[in-house]
């Protein structure tokens, strides 16, 4: 929606033609508003081509100020305001995705850290332990090679594989051509394996349910506040590896105080998926949100 | 890396906006918090409007600062990085009220003769 004007949009753009009304300002300084249809470009004589580029972000007398079009005199240009939300075609797939994933009661998380914090290990144990209580699909987005695809389908479970090429992070797009291609069970859990990046994914929703960031205590406790977007737009976070920490000077309770500073409403699990500590919590968490969106 | 997407997006709105018309100018609005360096867009721009109606247009990006507002203490905090909790009283989260905008605010295109 418009943040201007709460006009709808078709393709996450958005762009009124026709404001309702119309507010002049003569050079005398008497003002008028109007009714006006805008079938026509406004021509403002008063103003040269020069002083228009001179003062490029005040635009004279336009309210509401988009989206209007204004033709500059001697250049043949119109300058037409806008209220384009860059990410807004992500969004509205997303959105379609949510909807989607919601009639048929899936839920589907967002699982996203740096290269080599565990992902894929966390989640061939995390199958391995619930994929006889749950039905599990898995989506894995990687730059290149199916290697992560072939090692959840050595679990049972069905996985797709998209390779994002140059691309850094999964879009909304491509959850929805992937889920058309595993068209995962209703009443399941479908998890999604970002590429392993802690910068770019935080900027795209999917149309998950929630992001889940894993951070390995092989990381550097400050790793949250280096990366405060994709802690920020998480809502679980996994600590993992911590079968390490008698090996490693990882101070456990400063990372989490690091994460939580950024985003005090992050759910934290600090587990191990080769000894399988902690495993309980996070495996309690998935049943327990599976259950209460069923509901 | 994710501002290549995000500019071929710019591109793309731009374009279908101008509907075949020539693009001379593009402004956009880049909240300091939203994690897209302008910079890098800058870098970008040029090469995602090749063979495009926006080749060659002028980009202009006004940069919006963060201000995050606390929901105990109600004090507007500016902000130079994301924070959960408020510097002031140390209690409240802090409710992001600006410097996340990733828009593009207006063009130039050359009208139709």
């Amino acid at each position: 929606m418009c943040i201007t004007c709460g006009c709808g949009e078709t393709d996450g753009v958005t762009l009124t033609l026709h404001p309702a009304t119309h507010e002049h300002v003569h050079a005398d300084g008497t003002r008028h508003t109007h009714a006006h249809a805008h079938t026509h470009t406004h021509i403002h004589p008063l103003m040269n081509a020069d002083a228009f580029a001179a003062a490029p972000l005040r635009r004279p007398t336009h309210s509401p100020s988009h989206p209007t079009a204004l033709t500059v005199p001697g250049r043949d240009r119109q300058v037409v305001q806008m209220e384009a939300r860059i990410l807004g075609k992500n969004q509205l797939i997303a959105e379609r995705n949510r909807v989607r994933l919601a009639d048929r009661n899936i839920l589907a998380l967002n699982l996203v850290s740096s290269p080599g914090a565990g992902k894929t290990a966390l989640l061939e144990r995390t199958l391995n332990d619930l994929k006889s209580h749950i039905p599990i699909s898995v989506i894995e987005g990687d730059q290149a090679t199916s290697n992560d695809a072939e090692r959840i389908r050595a679990t049972g479970v069905r996985a797709v594989q998209v390779n994002t090429g140059t691309g850094c992070h999964l879009e909304a797009d491509m959850l929805e051509r992937a889920m058309d291609a595993l068209d995962p069970a209703p009443d399941s859990l479908l998890l999604i394996e970002n590429v392993g990046n802690l910068v770019c994914p935080a900027l795209f929703d999917l149309g998950e349910y929630a992001k889940v960031v894993i951070f390995s205590v092989t990381e550097g406790e400050d790793k949250p506040l280096k990366y405060p977007h994709m802690f920020g737009a998480a809502q679980v976070l996994l600590l993992s590896k911590v079968e390490l920490l008698p090996h490693l000077r990882f101070d456990l309770e400063r990372a989490v105080a690091n994460a939580l500073a950024v985003n005090p409403r992050l759910t934290v699990f600090r587990l191990s998926a080769y000894t399988g500590e902690g495993l309980e919590g996070w495996y309690s968490w998935l049943k327990d949100t599976l259950s209460r969106e069923r509901a | 890396m994710h501002e290549l997407s995000i500019t071929q997006s710019i591109v793309a709105i731009v374009a279908e906006q101008a509907a075949g018309r020539r693009v001379t100018r593009v402004r956009l609005e880049i909240g300091c918090l939203s994690a897209v360096m302008p910079d890098a867009i800058r870098f970008c721009f040029d090469l995602c409007a090749l063979d495009t109606v926006a080749a060659g247009a002028a980009l202009q990006i006004d940069e919006i600062p963060g201000l995050g507002c606390c929901t105990d203490c109600g004090r507007n905090v500016p902000l130079t990085a994301l924070l959960g909790r408020c510097p002031d009283c140390g209690t409240g989260e802090l409710r992001l009220i600006a410097g996340q905008e990733l828009n593009i605010k207006e063009m130039e295109i050359e009208s139709c003769a």
